[in-house]
């Protein structure tokens, strides 16, 4: 750095801001990599029983696999359209 | 039983060919019989950065399609008797590497040599996925850099779920993160991650690290890896590497910045 760059005035530490940006980013990829691979079908496939019998959004299935200590949980919620 | 080592990373122009060139010379100047295969199907240039580009015959396609047999398809190196490398195909048909081929071929190697390093291409495509399913050991070559650690991450997400050893419940593939382009006076003043970042964001840990240097693009335009000049501090970076792939103990070097003089200081350069 020479004595003109003094004067200029630039932002700091980028390096901070893109670890931080990492550590969540790469968190919430491992979560939702870790999840089994059939997650995505099994999710189609629900739907589709579903919606024999209850018209519903695409978005109104939800499903995901919960990791509670040594447990892992299936978690299924459906929200139903209102009634008219 | 020879080991097999992956070079990769997920993103390009990290340096992947680059430092699988220098690891291959690296072990077999420490007297390993060493080969080193070009993974990266299509676009073959492993050859031109070992200098050995106008000898390639018969290439990996060949050999899994039983053109000619694995002998006759390795180029010896010049510089050392005990290296070999093993070039990309050139085609464009995406099926050529197939599990049973690649399997062959690789367990081939392993008999006839101690190290073979496989040569990654970029992305997660199939070249990528074959070269790291029979690996040992992996080195995820890393710029500290957002993209390149993302997607470093997510290699070594594949690796630990699907790769052989994850598959058939062996110990898992031994990690090795090699960062390159690294320059400690940007580290200082904040403006690049640290050794220790990278580290701490992917949870393992560094066995290298290459400072950014002309002397890396000099190498690869004369196709003597970079690891043969003695006088570069890349080069030396890298012996050090490989002596830590040999279980040996080395205090990282050219990691901090270089003390300047007091008129470099002042007027900068």
């Amino acid at each position: 750095m020479g004595l003109f760059d003094l004067f200029k005035s630039r932002p700091k530490n980028t390096a901070k801001t893109a670890k931080e940006r990492l550590l969540i980013i790469v968190a919430q990829e491992r979560s939702a990599h870790s999840a089994p691979d059939y997650l995505p079908l099994l999710k189609r496939e629900l739907l589709e029983v579903i919606r024999k019998y209850v018209n519903v959004d695409p978005d109104a299935v939800m499903v995901n696999v919960q990791r509670e200590g040594d447990q892992e949980v299936l978690e299924l919620s459906v929200t139903l359209p209102d009634k008219d | 039983m020879g080991e097999i080592i992956v070079v990769t990373s997920g993103k390009g122009g990290v340096g992947k060919t680059t430092t699988s060139a220098s690891l291959a010379c690296g072990f077999a100047k420490r007297g390993k019989k060493t080969a080193v295969v070009d993974f990266d199907i299509g676009l073959r240039n492993l050859d031109l950065i070992m200098g050995c580009e106008r000898r390639v015959v018969y290439d990996f396609v060949n050999v899994i399609h039983g053109d000619c047999s694995l002998k006759q398809a390795l180029i010896k190196d010049k510089r050392f008797d005990n290296l070999s490398v093993l070039a990309a195909s050139q085609t464009k048909d995406k099926d050529a590497l197939t599990q049973e081929g690649v399997a062959k071929v690789i367990d081939e190697m392993r008999n006839e040599f101690d190290i073979v390093i496989c040569d990654s291409p970029a992305g997660i495509e199939r070249g990528a996925f074959y070269a790291m399913y029979f690996a040992d050991r992996a080195v995820v070559v890393v710029n500290p850099e957002v993209s390149s650690v993302r997607d470093s991450d997510r290699v070594l997400g594949i690796m630990s779920s699907k790769s052989r050893r994850a598959e058939q419940g062996q110990t898992p593939i031994k990690e090795h993160l090699l960062l390159t382009r690294y320059s400690p006076d940007r580290v200082e003043k904040g403006d690049m991650m640290s050794i220790a970042d990278v580290e701490e964001i992917l949870g393992v840990k560094v066995i290298g690290v290459i400072p950014e240097a002309p002397e890396v693009l000099s190498a690869s335009n004369s196709g003597v890896p970079v690891i043969l000049d003695e006088q570069a501090d890349a080069g030396q970076a890298y012996v050090d590497a490989v002596a830590r792939l040999l279980g040996e103990d080395r205090p990282m070097r050219f990691t901090e910045p270089k003390r300047k003089g007091f008129f470099q200081r002042m007027f900068g350069g």
